[in-house]
């Protein structure tokens, strides 16, 4: 029963807060009418996420939101030094394939996501086996370091918390 | 106590200006498409992120109420800003550059704008 009415407790939370903090006023009418969304959003779209995986470690994913708040503010520094300060032609830009060892669809897009916010880092596109995906750095002299970093400061955090 | 609230607003907001700046100022500067793609995407999350943190300051501290407009602004803002970046991207490659400029994907198939996916069937 409880399965059938919360099919995805935490798409039913994020709703529900969500919409408290659209109307900007925690009241009890507000709260009801967050928690009818909360349940019928989750119900109707339950067809279109098919095995969806599960967050196994849900405090390794807040650790992985902080790592990578941190190195946007550390990206946004470094992009704005390299704009104001290094003539266009000392900017190396440099394509790097980044192999894959995630496979859940859901795991590879918070990655694609977090290359594009986080240092000089753009992806671009996948193979189309979707094992490589294609990023566009900004400037680097060394494209294997920029590769290895994003392996091991990101996919590795990925694969724990996606299991 | 009240200056000190100004000055930290004012701080945020300043900030907030000068990434903005810098951003725009790259859209200019740089030479491709694809490096000055990385201008907006970056340098305009901290102008942005900088108004965003000094309107909660605002309210927590002068106007003494709470306001959640800020973090959704956030989150939708972090949610949606790499899609943009990721469709120009594509549409650049597509129009201007040619398979043989990129590096190889180390795959048995090439690039998904260039070849079809594997048979799903």
């Amino acid at each position: 029963m409880a399965a059938r009415l919360f099919p995805h407790p935490l798409l039913s939370l994020v709703l529900v807060v969500v919409w408290l903090g659209l109307v900007n006023k925690v009241t009890l009418g507000n709260v009801v009418l967050g928690a009818i969304l909360g349940v019928a959003v989750p119900m109707l779209t339950s067809p279109y996420w098919p095995n969806r995986p599960r967050i196994r470690a849900p405090l390794r994913a807040a650790e992985y939101a902080l790592v990578v708040l941190w190195d946007i503010v550390v990206a946004n520094v470094q992009v704005a030094l390299i704009i104001l300060f290094k003539p266009n032609d000392r900017i190396h830009s440099h394509w790097i394939t980044v192999p894959l060892e995630l496979t859940s669809a859901e795991a590879i897009t918070v990655l694609a996501g977090t290359i594009t916010m986080t240092p000089g880092t753009v992806s671009v596109t996948f193979s189309a086996d979707i094992h490589s995906i294609l990023v566009h750095c900004l400037h680097t002299d060394d494209p294997d370091a920029v590769r290895a970093n994003i392996k091991n400061r990101y996919e590795t955090r990925l694969k724990e918390i996606f299991g | 106590m009240e200056v000190l609230t100004e000055i930290l607003i004012s701080f945020f907001l300043v900030v907030a200006g000068v990434f903005g700046l810098v951003g725009s100022f790259g859209l200019v500067k740089l030479r491709d498409t694809m490096q000055r793609l990385h201008a907006p995407t970056k340098a305009t999350t901290l102008g942005v992120g900088g108004v965003l943190i000094a309107s909660m300051l605002y309210f927590a501290l002068v106007k003494g109420s709470f306001s959640f407009h800020e973090l959704l602004i956030t989150l939708f803002l972090f949610i949606t800003a790499p899609i943009t970046a990721n469709f120009i991207s594509k549409t650049y490659l597509v129009k201007h550059v040619s398979e043989d400029d990129l590096p190889d994907t180390e795959q048995s198939f090439g690039w998904a704008i260039y070849s079809d996916p594997p048979d799903q069937s």
